[in-house]
């Protein structure tokens, strides 16, 4: 039994060994919902998110377990009900696994303390979003077969990124080099300490990369002033088509979803020929069984 | 109660008169008699503290305490507070006006004080608000809250944001004597952060506080303290930029004085760790290099004085999100340890440490105390410098438990506290009155 609260603090050889039995979760592989039958996956979802969420639902009941969803909305948590209070009454219910998304960083990690079931990030706040990491490097692991030498850059809000930090732990204990460039605004301190070369301009590094990550502008940084507009925001950090000309062959163009076409990212790149976006999303089940599996067990 | 006492060959560390050695102080009605360097004939009836082995000091003086009353005596009281105030060797707090009634008026101030009078444990100066209800919008009656007793006004808790304002608050001021004490924290720059920006703060994903909300402010204050030629304090100072500024203000003879935290001086922002809430304050933990430069503040006299900012808060405070998390933690209890671990440490002789407890926040606001030569207050701290323990928060005389030093060990414990010649802390036992 084991907590998946974040990617950072995982060895290579943990991550390597969820990997390696997503594998085995790929449609078509042997029969698995033997694996948790008779026992309850809580999805406990403070924040929306209709992917994540149906994930994690498919991948629970593939493994045979009862999936009880729970979500705040006109429940206990606006009479004031605490997190704890919410967890411990899911809890008291006996799952042997709590998947929980919530917008504080963190909220897994206070759960974690107080639960004696697993507990499994699937999105804290800005902090990390472990799994969509893991599918990520899934993915590139299916194309590139190892990491190792391999350069990814991560393109955009940095800041408010839980899955840019995910990656970059994930990323770099598998082998690979981590760029991450956005707006000096968007582009938290100290990124270098965690093992991240940090730019500011896009165009300089992109010819360098073997994979570019394009991450999700929140529009809403918009109003608080991050950013000047999202016209300039695109012009300085959008892949377009002619950038997309400038990387290297072969290089993958990959996407977390949902996709602000035309800004992050233009439409004929993310449906080009290196775009492995939807390989994402299809690998995500496979990736999130492992993760139920190895983590209960 | 005993109105004679003799503490006997102690190490007395007297920084203000200039005293550290093995000396006997006599006590008499409520005033220290006599310090003799050779022993004393005990006069009849008097108590006699043997202190060989110990330190005699001034009796701490916390300039930054928060006692809750009123509004929330859940968290603690007057009561409460004064007795985790002596049990931590301190003989005079002085208690921030944001309480949930704030310390706008006389009456509030008076609350204070009759509630202080009944625990009639140690000293509590009130400090009322700078600005009505904390709001920052319109000055409280300054005059009205000295003459009823006030020694400082703050909004402590909260900035003084409009400059305007600020500068009245200074100026009007100076007519009572008293400084203007501020938490200093730009609010368009905090807003939202939960702990220090910096690469703990980006691991975490957490929204920080950059260290300029600090500073900006230190600097829009010093600008208007050097107009207005008022008197200025800077409370829980967290960042090297702070430090500089004042240390460069206290060169050019401005009337600005400032005080470090304990926790601020041992902490830095991985003791956040994995989102622990009691290490959440505001100014947050900073980074190893601020707390390096807070060291050498201590020790060259850029900061006048330790004071705790004791802030007790509930479980249920604490026990949520670490957004969600409120700021403070109680430190009446653990000031003396960690103090003393600066000492231990090689940072602080002992005669600079004690004065930043004793003579520097007496003079910083002006107030009795703080020293022991003949005619002082008798507020007289006696501590094992030797006696190793550790800090136990399900022990403390606080109401609240909220801190990150539980189970921290340390060397040099707090053995008697005397307030005017009476020992209210003996053995680990708070001495009431009655
Ligand atoms: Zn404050």
């Amino acid at each position: 039994m084991r907590h998946l609260l974040g990617i950072e603090g995982w060895r290579r050889d943990e991550l390597e060994a969820v990997l390696d039995r997503a594998r085995a979760h790929l449609p078509g592989g042997p029969d698995t919902t033997h694996l948790l039958r008779g026992k309850v996956v809580a999805n406990l979802f403070f924040e929306d998110s209709t992917r994540t969420r149906t994930s994690f639902h498919m991948a629970a009941r593939g493994l045979g377990a009862g999936v009880l969803d729970w979500s705040p909305s006109g429940s206990s948590t606006s009479k004031g009900e605490t997190l704890l209070d919410t967890a411990r009454n899911i809890e008291a219910t006996g799952p042997v696994a709590i998947v929980m998304r919530h917008r504080s960083s963190g909220a897994p990690h206070l759960v974690a303390k107080h639960v004696r079931c697993v507990v499994i990030n699937a999105g804290d706040g800005t902090h990390e979003h472990p799994s969509q990491a893991l599918l990520d490097a899934f993915t590139l692991r299916q194309r590139w077969g190892s990491l190792d030498g391999r350069t990814v850059l991560i393109v955009g809000d940095i800041l408010h990124s839980r899955v840019a930090r995910s990656n970059l732990w994930c990323l770099k204990a598998l082998g690979a080099r981590v760029i991450v460039c956005g707006p000096p605004t968007l582009v938290p301190p100290g990124l270098e300490a965690l093992g991240a070369e940090v730019t500011h301009n896009l165009d300089a590094v992109l010819p360098q990369a073997d994979a570019v990550m394009c991450l999700r502008l929140q529009l809403e940084r918009m109003s608080e002033a991050f950013l000047p507009s999202t016209r300039e925001y695109s012009r300085l950090f959008g892949l377009t088509t002619a950038r997309e000309e400038r990387m290297k062959a072969g290089a993958l163009v990959m996407h977390p979803g949902p996709i602000n076409r035309g800004l992050e990212l233009a439409p004929a790149v993310a449906d080009g020929a290196r775009s492995v976006i939807l390989e994402q999303v299809s690998n995500g089940v496979a990736v999130r069984r492992a993760i139920l599996e190895v983590c209960t067990s | 109660m005993s109105a004679t006492v003799l503490f006997r060959r102690g190490r007395v560390i007297d920084p203000r008169n200039g005293v550290d050695g093995v000396r006997d102080v006599l006590v008499r009605d409520g005033k220290v008699a006599e310090v003799s360097d050779t022993p004393l004939p005990v006069p009849p009836g008097a108590e006699v503290v043997e202190a060989a082995g110990r330190w005699v000091l001034p009796g701490f003086i916390d300039l930054h305490v928060h006692l809750r009353e009123p509004g929330e005596e859940g968290k603690e009281t007057v009561l409460t507070g004064c007795r985790a105030a002596v049990a931590g060797g301190f003989t005079a707090v002085v208690a921030m006006p944001n309480t949930k009634v704030v310390n706008d008026s006389g009456l509030v101030t008076e609350l204070v004080l009759s509630r202080a009078r009944a625990a009639n444990l140690c000293h509590v100066y009130p400090a009322g608000a700078i600005t009505k209800g904390l709001k920052g919008e319109e000055l409280a009656e300054t005059g009205e809250l000295v003459s009823s007793g006030c020694v400082a006004i703050t909004d402590d808790g909260r900035p003084v944001m409009n400059a305007a304002l600020m500068r009245r608050a200074l100026q009007y001021a100076t007519m009572f004597g008293v400084p203007v004490m501020v938490h200093e924290e730009d609010l368009t720059l905090s807003a939202g952060g939960a702990m220090h920006e910096g690469s703990v703060s980006t691991r975490l994903g957490l929204r920080g506080i950059p260290a300029s909300a600090e500073v900006a402010m230190v600097a829009r204050d010093l600008v208007l303290l050097e107009e207005t030629k008022g008197r200025l304090h800077i409370a829980h100072v967290s960042c090297e930029g702070s430090v500089r500024l004042i240390r460069e203000a206290k060169r050019r003879g401005l009337l600005v004085t400032a005080e470090a935290t304990p926790h601020h001086v041992i902490l830095d922002d991985r003791a956040v760790g994995d989102y622990d809430t009691h290490a959440k304050m505001a100014p947050p933990l900073r980074a190893d290099r601020d707390v390096e430069a807070l060291r050498e503040a201590l020790v060259d006299g850029t900061i006048d004085a330790i004071a705790t900012d004791h802030a007790p808060h509930g479980v249920l405070d604490k026990q949520v999100e670490f957004e969600k998390g409120i700021n403070g933690i109680v430190g009446l209890e653990t000031a003396l340890g960690l103090t003393l671990e600066l000492v231990h440490s090689g940072l602080l002789d002992a005669k600079r440490a004690v004065e930043l407890l004793t003579h520097g926040p007496a003079k910083a606001f002006g107030l009795p105390g703080g020293h022991l030569a003949p005619g002082a207050p008798a507020d007289i701290t006696v501590v094992d410098p030797l006696e190793e323990w550790t800090v136990d928060a399900h022990r403390f005389y606080s109401r609240s438990r909220n801190t990150p030093f539980h189970g921290r060990k340390q060397k040099g414990r707090v053995v008697q506290t005397w307030v005017s010649g009476r020992k209210v802390y003996a053995d680990g036992q708070v001495k009431e009155s009655r």
